[in-house]
């Protein structure tokens, strides 16, 4: 599994990549999806492996980054890492930082390892039965992947699937693939070739989070000083391998479901490692088992979402829809025929996340009190520099100064999206299955005569749309759990 | 929860319109029509060239789908409002106008000079006053950046008044 990775070129892209992970993951509003899109332009200069093993290596060091601030400062570097505030900060406020980062680092890395080993396991399974499906069928599980948004985060199941289906619209913006007729591109010559994932995520994520930044220049951080990080006494990892274990588990099934992620794994690894511990009360108050349930699960989820997204070409999560756009852009087309033909290449992509997962733990261990210096650079400074990296990176793809344009309007859409309840990584996952939706179900009808109802013929399209109906009623019946409780 | 319960009573005493969920409601469905009638206009194809449907058909359906779901989305809101959002700061508003400023300065002038000009706009309007850190953010880094861009990327910016003395 790590002989495609025995290159120094690919152990520096790795060291590097984990590395700048970190950074991203430790700066609050930035995070590996931002920071993957972001770097996803210079990934051009790169070969199709380098460009995934750098890809992957900031998506897992980023999601462990996150705990850093979280545990510090109180404030999640990534959106996965909000339940690690929690306990985190409050054991920090105890004196115990040390012990929280420590943690956070072990039951990160365990999650993580035991996610590419889920990965490694189910990934060619799921391949192998991949290989059963036609058209209908990956339109079903294109609508499956669309409906699994309803319940992503803690928003509005409805408000997340208005904004799926933007994205799709988005999707359609261009020439029709089918018939090369013009659709929504108002006279614009530049907008018939469609509009590109990189200014629409650079946009929805960095510039939207900048003008977010724009709203918060006042606010101060209380940092938390961290003199070393240690490793779990022999108690802890008494009080925890159990919940450790359990939420590696949990993190690597959410992560395997289409379009949820690192959020929602950790928020169900937190809650019921509150469930099944002897001291609940100790929840919230700097629990130590608070922080192995959020951080195994998240970091779990990784290796979980990268199930779909080289399987089937699904992305699991926001991250792992911009992996799925650098595989698309360097001509590698995820499915089962990646797993036939390119072998070498998905190992040398288990083998680089595996890696990473060991990296992000040393340099965790040793320099997360360097990490936690980069939460003290001024957003002044920070976000000016941000903004001049992510014009030139969209800028870059196309050489197109429209594209820039479209960076800065998906930036404001996405701070008043964001304002109002509305998630942006619906957007990004609907753009993303967009094409897939219409053209699955344009070729479908081709084939049924345009007979409708023979989708419910199909044994694996109707478990789908069952699966899409039980998706859809899942976030009902959970909050009306809630109100009853 | 004290505090989101009173905005919620604030938000009840409002008339609908001024309302945040009437508002973003109505935006949604406004800008959803005007593209559902975009759609007509788009070219039909031929029975004999038509692959399963129109090229209309999806996207219409899609639209019509979101004006749906927005308008359960307002209902709901009438039962349960919005909590009202805080006013935006004036550093908002600055940061808005700035993005509006890099559009024009880089269409007109040059697209270097934008960055670089941005750049100096939002971080002094966030706070830095020290000139290092000023001429660090908007001439420093973007000449760093610009120069890694198109040495290692091979990337041509487009012309301006000082792109165009760089290239020659």
């Amino acid at each position: 599994m790590l002989a495609p990775l025995f290159s120094s070129k690919l152990l520096l892209i790795l060291f590097f990549g984990t590395l700048f992970g970190l950074i991203l993951g430790v700066l609050p509003g930035l995070g590996p999806t931002t920071g993957g899109a972001l770097i996803l332009p210079f990934t051009m200069t790169l070969d199709p492996l380098s460009a995934i093993v750098l890809l992957t290596s900031i998506y897992c060091a980023g999601t462990y980054g996150g705990a850093i601030t979280a545990v510090l400062i109180n404030t999640p570097g990534t959106p996965a890492a909000a339940a690690t505030c929690l306990d985190g900060y409050p054991l920090a406020q105890k004196g115990e930082a040390g012990r929280a980062l420590g943690m956070a680092t072990v039951s990160s890395t365990v999650g993580g390892i035991f996610s590419v080993v889920i990965l490694v396991f189910f990934a060619p399974i799921l391949a192998q039965l991949a290989y059963e499906f036609g058209q209908p069928e990956y339109f079903a599980l294109a609508i499956f992947g669309l409906t699994m948004l309803a319940s992503i985060g803690e928003g509005s199941p409805i408000k997340n699937l208005i904004a799926g289906a933007f994205g799709i619209l988005i999707s359609t913006v261009g020439k029709d693939f089918m018939t090369s007729i013009d659709r929504f591109t108002f006279g614009i010559n530049e907008l018939t070739e469609g509009i590109g994932f990189i200014p629409v995520v650079v946009g929805l994520f960095a510039m939207s989070e900048m003008l977010t930044q724009s709203t918060l220049i006042n606010q101060i951080f209380n940092r938390i000083a961290l003199k070393a990080i240690k490793l779990p006494s022999k108690d802890d990892y008494k009080k925890t391998w159990k919940t450790i274990l359990r939420s590696s588990g949990i993190g690597s099934f959410i992560g395997v479901l289409p379009a949820e992620g690192g959020t929602v794994a950790s928020l169900i690894g937190y809650s019921e490692a509150k469930r099944f511990s002897k001291n609940p009360e100790e929840f919230g108050k700097g629990s130590i088992e608070g922080i192995a349930g959020a951080e195994a699960a998240n970091n779990a989820a990784t290796g979980g979402a990268m199930v779909p997204t080289l399987a089937l070409g699904i992305p699991g999560s926001a991250t792992t829809a911009v992996i799925l756009t650098g595989l698309i852009i360097h001509g590698v087309r995820p499915g089962p025929d990646l797993f036939r033909e390119q072998p070498d290449f998905l190992y040398g992509i288990f083998g680089a996340m595996l890696i990473a997962n060991i990296l992000f733990f040393i340099f965790g261990f040793f320099g997360a009190k360097i990490f936690a210096r980069i939460t003290l650079v001024p957003n002044k400074i920070l976000w000016p520099m941000i903004f001049a990296v992510s014009v030139c990176g969209t800028y870059s793809l196309n050489q197109s100064i429209i594209d820039v344009w479209i960076m800065l309007f998906f930036g404001v859409l996405g701070f008043f999206m964001r304002r109002y309840g509305f998630s942006v990584v619906p957007v990004i996952i609907g753009l993303i299955l967009g094409e897939l939706v219409e053209g699955t179900l344009r070729q479908s009808l081709v084939i049924f005569d345009g007979n409708w109802l023979m989708f419910f013929t199909r044994p694996i399209a109707l478990t789908f749309f069952i699966l899409s109906l039980i998706a859809l009623a899942f976030p009902l019946i959970r909050s009306r759990k809630l109100k009853k409780k | 929860m004290k505090n989101v319960q009173k905005s919620k009573r604030a938000n009840k005493s409002l008339p609908f319109f001024f309302k945040d969920e009437f508002k973003v409601s109505f935006i949604i469905i406004f800008i959803s029509l005007i593209l559902l009638l975009t759609t007509f206009t788009f070219d039909i194809v031929p029975p004999i060239l038509n692959r399963g449907i129109q090229p209309a058909t999806f996207p219409k359906a899609l639209l019509i789908l979101i004006i749906a779901m927005t308008l359960i989305v307002y209902y709901l809101a009438t039962k349960n409002p919005w909590k009202i959002e805080k006013k935006l700061p004036r550093s908002f508003f600055l940061t808005l106008f700035s993005f509006i400023m890099f559009v024009i300065v880089s269409n007109a002038l040059d697209f270097f000079l934008a960055i670089s000009a941005l750049s100096i706009f939002v971080a002094y309007y966030w706070g830095e006053k020290r000139l290092f850190y000023l001429l660090l953010v908007g001439i420093i880094f973007p000449i760093i950046v610009f120069v890694f861009f198109e040495t290692i990327l091979g990337l041509r910016f487009p012309p301006g008044i000082i792109t165009n003395i760089y290239y020659s």
